[in-house]
């Protein structure tokens, strides 16, 4: 049986170089990452261990260039992600919150200092960051952060808090975004800095395979040395969610596919009242719907990689294929679970791994709501959330 | 110190492969990737030349249609260049072919140790490195499962039945490396994009000096000259556990003679 889960053979479209990458990504995830998934997803941590596997292959900030970033295509990271998100949304995490918004916002908005003061150790998974924009109080209107940095000469005080931070807790730099006197800002905080405290958050039932968070900040003084120079609006840290939605849209393949997978392999060898359960009428339709969302979900990010590479893609582009894969991702997940019967409820499985994970998926970096609103505003020319 | 390692470009094992009918040799007409029984030579030779400090990793392969992928992932895993050798008149050559082929380049390249895998993972004849030894009149030690340079020797722990010998011969030499003694790395990305850099000398029969009527279809010593369907897998003894199930099952181990 041939396997049909790229249906219009797209990675055919793919270069040497991003089909390399798409499976050596591939393989390290199987032989690696799959056989430590489910215990960890049950403890509620990240396999820290494979950081510097990770790092080795060139992963953290793939797609940057320059200060020991490999530089590789938006097409490669994005293929990359959804290899990674395969094997489960807490590992694309992983990656995706290092290399867009933490290098990102260095690479892009830093001084040439930062760049090479920072930037190598974390390609090499040495120094690992988090990104400090959602606040507990302020999810979806970031532009109402309550975070508040103050000028003190050559100096910045900063006050407040950041909840759901991916890596907060385990991160040695936090990327962080306060409002100030002079408008948006964002600042580079080392996680040992005196006032700066940090804890995980526990007793999540999604992304249990990824350390989330929470920080606090009581007059850290930060020199402006350490403060983003470039960084002078929202659109900064926006541009790096951007980014990193980006990935997420690839991602959400992976998931799709892999439950997809999942749920072929279990329905066609095990029999029930006498034949496949894939024989079943119900259960080809529920398979023919699935490839089909999955190969609409590729299609948007293949084409949103097209649109990235020949620099034309538009934060809306990326809003409709995170939020339309997301969706899929999660329908699938969902759908291949109960395909899997009582057996899909154990971590044996992966598609109620996929499902949970995907409720955080679909709610970080722009819930499916906000996504569509930022459509509607593009279609109506109203924005409706302000 | 130079290593040139032979590696196979072979069709993907996990895609269903197909005989030609008319050979009875696998169709090779699809992408190619680096065999990987190779895979743990070239990561030992990268090992080798890590540990001296310095030196060289080539790496030899023979393709009757120019195929490069599978040279480029082991590129990638940081060889610096390649030898194909490349000729439509390789088409069909049998075992012995290949090692004179495949001797021919490597005597170009002046190696100080040529090492192989066992056996490549889609022919299985196990005998290529040997007859390569042979033709370039070098000592060669097989099943390796550690090597060490020392002075002008090579030292290498031998894999057997009961464990392993330690064996040692002068260099040059040919090895064949056990699969599975060392974990081959992950290609880095930067080593991906570096690898399109990379060279690859591609050579045909008459730049080696090879008549192509020695080698190919009509070369060849060896024939296939029939396939049959590898018998169907018995149902295996299901010993119902009556309070001594563990005895049958250390009786059946015993003849076996695996305890």
């Amino acid at each position: 049986m041939a396997d049909l889960s790229d249906f219009y053979e797209l990675d055919a479209l793919l270069g040497d170089e991003e089909q390399m990458i798409r499976d050596t990504v591939a393989k390290f995830v199987v032989n690696e990452f799959m056989p430590l998934v489910a215990d960890h997803f049950e403890a509620g941590t990240f396999p820290m261990e494979l950081v510097p596997a990770i790092a080795d292959m060139g992963l953290l900030g793939m797609h940057l260039d320059g200060y020991g970033c490999a530089g590789a295509s938006a097409m490669a990271y994005g293929v990359a992600c959804r290899e990674l998100e395969a094997g489960d949304s807490g590992l694309r995490s992983f990656v995706s919150v290092q290399g867009s918004l933490c290098m990102f916002p260095i690479w892009k908005y830093g001084s040439e200092e930062q760049k090479e003061q920072w930037l190598p150790q974390m390609a090499a998974g040495e120094i690992i960051g988090c990104f400090g924009l959602t606040e507990p109080d302020h999810g979806s209107d970031p532009s109402n952060m309550a975070t508040r940095a103050q000028r003190d000469g050559d100096k910045w005080i900063l006050n407040g808090s950041k909840r759901w931070i991916t890596n907060a807790g385990i991160a040695d730099l936090a990327i962080v975004w306060a409002n100030t006197d002079e408008g948006f800002r964002g600042f580079l905080v080392p996680t040992d800095s005196e006032g700066f405290e940090a804890r995980k958050i526990q007793n999540k039932l999604s992304l249990r395979a990824s350390v989330t968070g929470e920080f606090y900040m009581d007059d850290v003084i930060v020199p402006e040395s350490m403060r983003l120079p470039d960084a002078v609006s929202i659109g900064a840290p926006l541009s790096c969610l951007s980014e990193a939605r980006y990935g997420i849209a690839f991602g959400a393949v992976g998931v799709a596919r892999d439950c997809y997978n999942a749920a072929l392999d279990y329905q066609q060898g095990r029999p029930q009242f006498g034949k496949p359960l894939s024989s079943f009428q119900i259960n080809q339709i529920k398979f023919a719907d699935m490839l089909t969302q999955m190969t609409n979900a590729n299609l948007q990010a293949m084409t949103l990689g097209r649109l990235k590479e020949t620099h034309t893609v538009r934060p809306y582009h990326i809003s409709m294929a995170k939020r339309h894969n997301c969706r899929v991702a999660i329908d699938t997940a969902r759908t291949a679970r109960a395909m899997m019967g009582a057996n899909g409820v154990s971590t044996e499985y992966s598609p109620m791994r996929h499902a949970n994970n995907m409720e955080s998926v679909m709610t970080y970096e722009g819930t499916e709501e906000i996504h569509g609103l930022i459509l509607g505003q593009e279609i109506t020319g109203i924005p409706a959330f302000r | 110190m130079k290593v040139v390692v032979c590696v196979k470009q072979i069709p993907d094992p996990a895609l269903p492969g197909e005989l030609d009918p008319s050979t009875n040799y696998l169709k090779r007409d699809d992408k190619l990737i680096l065999d990987e029984s190779d895979s743990y030579g070239v990561e030992m030779a990268l090992q080798l030349v890590e540990s001296a400090g310095g030196g060289d990793v080539s790496l030899v392969s023979m393709a009757p249609n120019g195929a490069v992928g599978g040279l480029r992932t082991a590129l990638a895993m940081g060889a610096e260049g390649a030898v194909l050798v490349s000729d439509a008149a390789l088409a069909g050559t049998d075992a012995l072919g290949t090692a004179k082929v495949l001797a021919a380049a490597i005597s170009r390249m002046s190696p100080d140790l040529v090492l192989a895998g066992v056996e490549s993972s889609d022919g299985y004849t196990g005998t290529v490195p040997e007859m390569i030894a042979g033709a370039l009149n070098i000592p060669s030690i097989t099943f390796a499962k550690q090597i060490q340079i020392e002075g002008g020797n090579v030292k290498v722990q031998r894999q057997t039945e009961a464990g392993y010998d330690d064996v040692e011969c002068p260099t040059p030499a040919l090895v064949s490396v056990t699969a599975g003694v060392v974990e081959p790395r992950y290609p880095s990305f930067k080593g991906i994009m570096a690898a399109k850099k990379k060279p690859v000398e591609e050579l045909d029969l008459s730049a080696l000096g090879i008549d192509s009527s020695s080698v190919g279809k009509n070369g060849a010593r060896q024939e296939t000259v029939q396939v049959t369907d590898a018998e169907e897998r018995q149902a295996g003894e299901i010993i119902e556990d009556d309070g001594d199930a563990h005895e049958k099952i250390i009786e059946f181990l015993g003849e076996l003679k695996v305890i």
